[in-house]
C-alpha cells in the first residue's frame, strides 16, 4: 500500500523497450469486461491512498488502487458522494478500474458519468513518461482534455496512477416509487417525467414495474412522491444497488448480457430476448444470445451504439464498431499515447 | 511542433480561384477594408488583418475548403461571432480565416429526448430562447451569451455564471460533425448518453479550433428549475467574503450560482447601473439557489443564517423577479463597467482551489501596488474561477506590455496554489507562456501528439493553445534567472 508509481513507470519502460503487451490490472472487478487480452501483469491493486480531499472543495484525489469502498466511505462520512454510482462488480473493484471502464449508474442521466466527474489525472504513457493533465479545479481549460479521454479507454493509452474527482453534497433524502405498468405505458412516462423539474435521481422499468428515485431536500421528494402517484418502497435503496450491481433477477440465466445506448424516446427495439430500461429509456439491457452484428445493426438504426457486456465471444467485437474514419482517428490517438501498442492491446478493438 | 514556424507563401490568386469554383464572390473576401472585421476576436490586444476569409454556408463548402487548403498546406482558423478572450480566432500569417456565422440554424428541439440540434454559428442565448416553449433551456450560460455562438462554445469549452451546478459546455453536449483537416465529415458521440471508444466528443470540447472544424451541434437540454432565488450578502473583507463560500458548500448546498465582487468592482458597477450594491462593502455575494418550489423558501433561510454566521455584515433576499433580475443585472454588468472606468482592461482567468480565494486576493492586491495598476475582481467563486481585471491605458507606452507581465504573475500565482491557467476562456495566443508555467515539456509533447493525430500537417490554427518546447524554454530563460522567480520581496505561497 502507498505510492508505487515509480515501480509501474519502470515496468512500462521495460516493457516498451522490449515491445511486451503488459495487461493492467487493479481489483480485477472488471475483468469480464472488454475483450479477452494477453499481456504481462500490470498490477496497480497496491497502488493504494488518499492524496487529498478537501470537502469544501468537492474534490478528491486518490491512487488507482485505492478501493472503490474505501473511497466511497471516506466521502460519505462528509455527506458527499461519486454521484456517478458506479458499479463495483466485487469488493475488490478500484478507482483505476472504475475510470479505465467508464461505466457508471442509474444516477448518471440525472448527476452525469464518470467522465463528467473527472478533473484531473496522472499516468503513464506508453513511453513511460509520467504525466500529469487536468487538475484539482472544475474549471479548467489548459491543453486538451486528456483526463476525460482516458476515462472508459480501459487503459489502453495509459496506465492511470491518481485521478481528481469532483465530488457532490449526498441528497438529504431518497425515496423510490414503484408503478406496474407495460413497456409502451413506461417508456412514455419516462419521457413526460424526464422533461419536468421534478428531484429524480433514477428511471428503471424491469419489464414489470416502473421505478423511480428522488432526491433532495424532504419537502421537494415528497411533493414528487404525490405527483409520480406510485407506492413507496421499502427497501428503494437495495432495488437500486441490485440493479447497479446487477444482482436482480433479470440479469440471471446463462444467455450473453447485452447493452444498447441509445436515444432515451427511441421505440422498444425489435430484438428477441428480455429487456431492462434503465436512464430513462437511454440504457437498455438485454439477456439474448443474437449475433453481435444483428445487435449493433439494431443500435446503428437508432443512432446509439451497443456494447456485448457479458458472456459471448470475448474474442470478437465487444464495443460497437466504428466508422472507418473513427477507426482511424483511434489509432492515431492509440499511436500518440503508446507508439509501441503494448498498453491493453486489443482490450478494446482488434485494430489496437 | 512546426506550428509557430511556418513560412510557406502560397499564391493567394490561386487560392481563390479555386474557392471560386463553390463558392460565391460575396463568400470570399479579400479587399483589406472587408478583411479589417476579422483582424482580432474579444481580446483586441492581439490584431492581424487576416489573408483572406470564406464564408461558406454549406457542411459540402467547408469540406471543399479544408480539402483544397489541406492540398496546398494553407493554414485554417476558424471563427464564430469573435467574442472568444484568449485570441484563438486570431489571424495566422498566409492562413484563411473560416467563418462560420452563417451556420445559424437550429435544426431540431426534441422535446422528448430534451436535446437540440444545431448549426455552429446559432447564438447560446437563441437555444434557450427555442427551447422554452417545451419548459427547457441550455444550462451553460457564458456573460457574452446574446453574441457568442455554440460552435465557438464548444471550441473553448465555455462555462458561464451556472456551472458550479450544471457544468461547462462539456457536461452538455451529446453530438458533434466536424470536418478534418482533410475534408472528412466525423461524427461523434451519438443519439444516447456515450458512445463507443475513447471520448472524443471531451477531447473536442475545448480543443480551440486545433483538432476539427465544428459544422453540427447535439446539445442537452435541462427542464427549468422551478423556482429560483438569490440572496446578496455583504462582507467587510475578501477573505471572509472567501471563507464564506467555502461554509456554503461545506453544509452541502450547491448553489446554481455563486459570484463574487470585489469593492472595486462593486463601485463600478454601482457608477454605471445603479443597482443599490453596498458601496462600503469590502466583497459582496451572489448566491442563487434553485429547485422545488416546497423546499426552496427553507434552503435559503438555512443559507441566509450560515452567511450570518460566517460574518456576513448584511444577507438581502431578492423580493421579487424584478429584484433578482437587478442583482444579476449588477454583476452582468461588471465588464462593461470597467470598460467605463479605465480605457482598457486585461481579464485573466485562472481557477483556484476555493479555499485559497481570500489569500490570492490578497496576493493579487499587494501585486497591483507593486506594478501600480489598479485591480478589480467580479468572479465564479463557487468554482473558484478568478477574473482579476487589470486596468491600464494601451495608449500609455509600455503599460500594456507591464499590465500583462502582472496578469503573468497571477496566472503564476493561480498555479502555485494548485490552480489552472485559465477556466474558461481559453489559452489562446494570449497564455502560452503560462501554459509553460503549468505543464511538463514531456506534457506538451504530449498534447503535440495529440494534435498531430487529428492534423499532422498542423494546419488548424497553428500557433494557438499548445506552445512549442522552444518557445518555453525561451520563457523560462527570461522569467527565471539562477532558479528565483522575478521581484522575490513579494510574498508567495
Amino acid at each position: 500500500m502507498g505510492d508505487f508509481s515509480n515501480g509501474l513507470k519502470e515496468q512500462v519502460v521495460q516493457a516498451a523497450s522490449e515491445g511486451v503487451p503488459v495487461k493492467i490490472s487493479g481489483g480485477g472487478s472488471k475483468a469480464f469486461f472488454g475483450r479477452h487480452t494477453d499481456g504481462q501483469p500490470l498490477l496497480t491493486g497496491q497502488h493504494q491512498g488518499i492524496v487529498s480531499y478537501e470537502p469544501s472543495e468537492l474534490v478528491i484525489t486518490a491512487r488507482t488502487g485505492t478501493p472503490l469502498q474505501e473511497l466511497e466511505a471516506i466521502l460519505s462520512e462528509k455527506e458527499q458522494m461519486l454521484a456517478c454510482e458506479a458499479p463495483h462488480f466485487g469488493e475488490q473493484a478500484t478507482l483505476g478500474g472504475m475510470v479505465a471502464s467508464g461505466m457508471s449508474g442509474p444516477r448518471r442521466p440525472f448527476a452525469g458519468a464518470v467522465r463528467d466527474f473527472v478533473l484531473g489525472c496522472r499516468i503513464i504513457n506508453g513511453k513511460g513518461e509520467l504525466l500529469t493533465f487536468g487538475g484539482q479545479v472544475m474549471k479548467n481549460v489548459a491543453g486538451y482534455d486528456v483526463s476525460r479521454l482516458m476515462t472508459g479507454a480501459m487503459g489502453t493509452l495509459g496506465v492511470l496512477l491518481e485521478v481528481s474527482l469532483r465530488v457532490l453534497p449526498r441528497p438529504a433524502t431518497e425515496v423510490t416509487v414503484q408503478l406496474q405498468c407495460n413497456v409502451e405505458s413506461a417508456l412514455e412516462q419516462m419521457k413526460i417525467r424526464l422533461g419536468q423539474p421534478l428531484p429524480l435521481s433514477g428511471s428503471c422499468f424491469d419489464g414489470e414495474f416502473l421505478y423511480f428515485r428522488l432526491s433532495g431536500p424532504e419537502q421537494a421528494v415528497n411533493k414528487a412522491v404525490l405527483i409520480l402517484e406510485g407506492e413507496r418502497m421499502d427497501d428503494g435503496a437495495g432495488f437500486w444497488r441490485r440493479l447497479n450491481e446487477q444482482t436482480l433477477p433479470f440479469f440471471n440465466g446463462d444467455e450473453a448480457l447485452w447493452r444498447f445506448s441509445v436515444a432515451p424516446a427511441a421505440p422498444p427495439i425489435d430484438i428477441e430476448g428480455r429487456w431492462l430500461y434503465d436512464w430513462g429509456g437511454a440504457q437498455r439491457w438485454l439477456k439474448s444470445d443474437i449475433s453481435p452484428s444483428v445487435a449493433f445493426q439494431a443500435a446503428d438504426n437508432l443512432g446509439g451504439h451497443a456494447t456485448l457486456y457479458r458472456g459471448g465471444n470475448r474474442e470478437g467485437d465487444i464495443f460497437h464498431p466504428l466508422s472507418q474514419n473513427l477507426s482511424a482517428l483511434h489509432r492515431n490517438l492509440k499511436e500518440a499515447f503508446d507508439p509501441a501498442g503494448i498498453l491493453n492491446p486489443n482490450r478494446m478493438y482488434r485494430e489496437f | 511542433m512546426h506550428s509557430e514556424r511556418r513560412t510557406d507563401h502560397p499564391d493567394k490568386n490561386a487560392l481563390i480561384q479555386q474557392f471560386s469554383a463553390f463558392l460565391s464572390n460575396a463568400a470570399i473576401l479579400a479587399d483589406p477594408e472587408d478583411l479589417k472585421p476579422y483582424e482580432c476576436d474579444g481580446l483586441s490586444a492581439y490584431q492581424k488583418i487576416p489573408w483572406l476569409v470564406v464564408l461558406p454556408d454549406t457542411v459540402d463548402q467547408v469540406r471543399k475548403v479544408m480539402r483544397i487548403c489541406s492540398r496546398e498546406g494553407v493554414p485554417v482558423v476558424a471563427r464564430g461571432a469573435g467574442t472568444g478572450l484568449s485570441g484563438g480566432a486570431l489571424p495566422v500569417k498566409n492562413g484563411v480565416l473560416l467563418g462560420l456565422a452563417k451556420f445559424n440554424k437550429i435544426l431540431d428541439i426534441d422535446a422528448l429526448n430534451r436535446t437540440a440540434r444545431v448549426q455552429p454559428g446559432v447564438r447560446n442565448l437563441a437555444i434557450s430562447e427555442a427551447s422554452k416553449p417545451y419548459g427547457l433551456y441550455y444550462a451553460p450560460d457564458p456573460s457574452s451569451q446574446i453574441a457568442c455562438t455554440i460552435g465557438g462554445n464548444v471550441a473553448e469549452n465555455s462555462g458561464g455564471v451556472h456551472c458550479l451546478k450544471y457544468g461547462l459546455t462539456v457536461h452538455n453536449v451529446l453530438q458533434l460533425s466536424i470536418v478534418t483537416v482533410d475534408g472528412e465529415l466525423v461524427t461523434i458521440g451519438g443519439s444516447g448518453l456515450d458512445s463507443p471508444g475513447f471520448d472524443l466528443l471531451a477531447l473536442l470540447t475545448g480543443s480551440e479550433g486545433m483538432l476539427g472544424v465544428i459544422v453540427e451541434v447535439v446539445v442537452k437540454l435541462l427542464p427549468k428549475p422551478q423556482a429560483t432565488q438569490i440572496l446578496l450578502a455583504s462582507f467587510d473583507s475578501v477573505e471572509k467574503a472567501g471563507r464564506a463560500v467555502a461554509a456554503v458548500i461545506s453544509a452541502g448546498h450547491l448553489p446554481a450560482g455563486l459570484e463574487m465582487m470585489d469593492n472595486a468592482a462593486i463601485r463600478a458597477v454601482e457608477d454605471f447601473v445603479e443597482i443599490g450594491y453596498p458601496l462600503d462593502a469590502e466583497a459582496i455575494l451572489l448566491c442563487e439557489l434553485d429547485g422545488a418550489s416546497e423546499s426552496l423558501a427553507e434552503e435559503v433561510a438555512a443559507v441566509k443564517s450560515l452567511l450570518l454566521a460566517v460574518a456576513a455584515t448584511e444577507v438581502r433576499i431578492a423580493c421579487d423577479d424584478n429584484e433578482k433580475q437587478r442583482f444579476w443585472a449588477g454583476r452582468k454588468a461588471a465588464f462593461p463597467a470597467m470598460g467605463r472606468i479605465s480605457p482598457d482592461y486585461l481579464c485573466m482567468d485562472g481557477t483556484i482551489p476555493r479555499q485559497h480565494i481570500g489569500s490570492v486576493l490578497t496576493q493579487i492586491n499587494d501585486l497591483s501596488k507593486h506594478y501600480g495598476f489598479h485591480v478589480a475582481n467580479v468572479f465564479h467563486a463557487g468554482d473558484g474561477n478568478l477574473h482579476p481585471l487589470i486596468l491600464y491605458d494601451a495608449n500609455s507606452p509600455g503599460e500594456q506590455e507591464q499590465a500583462e507581465v502582472l496578469g503573468g504573475e497571477i496566472l503564476a500565482l493561480c498555479v502555485k496554489v494548485g490552480g489552472v491557467i485559465t477556466g474558461e476562456h481559453g489559452v489562446g495566443v494570449e497564455k502560452l507562456n503560462q501554459m509553460c508555467i503549468q505543464f511538463s515539456p514531456q506534457e506538451l509533447t504530449q498534447f503535440h501528439a495529440v494534435k498531430s493525430a487529428f492534423d499532422p500537417e498542423g494546419l488548424l490554427n497553428p500557433g494557438k493553445a499548445i506552445p512549442t518546447l522552444r518557445r518555453c524554454a525561451e520563457f523560462g530563460a527570461m522569467h527565471v534567472h539562477s532558479g528565483k522567480l522575478p521581484h522575490p520581496e513579494l510574498e508567495r505561497f
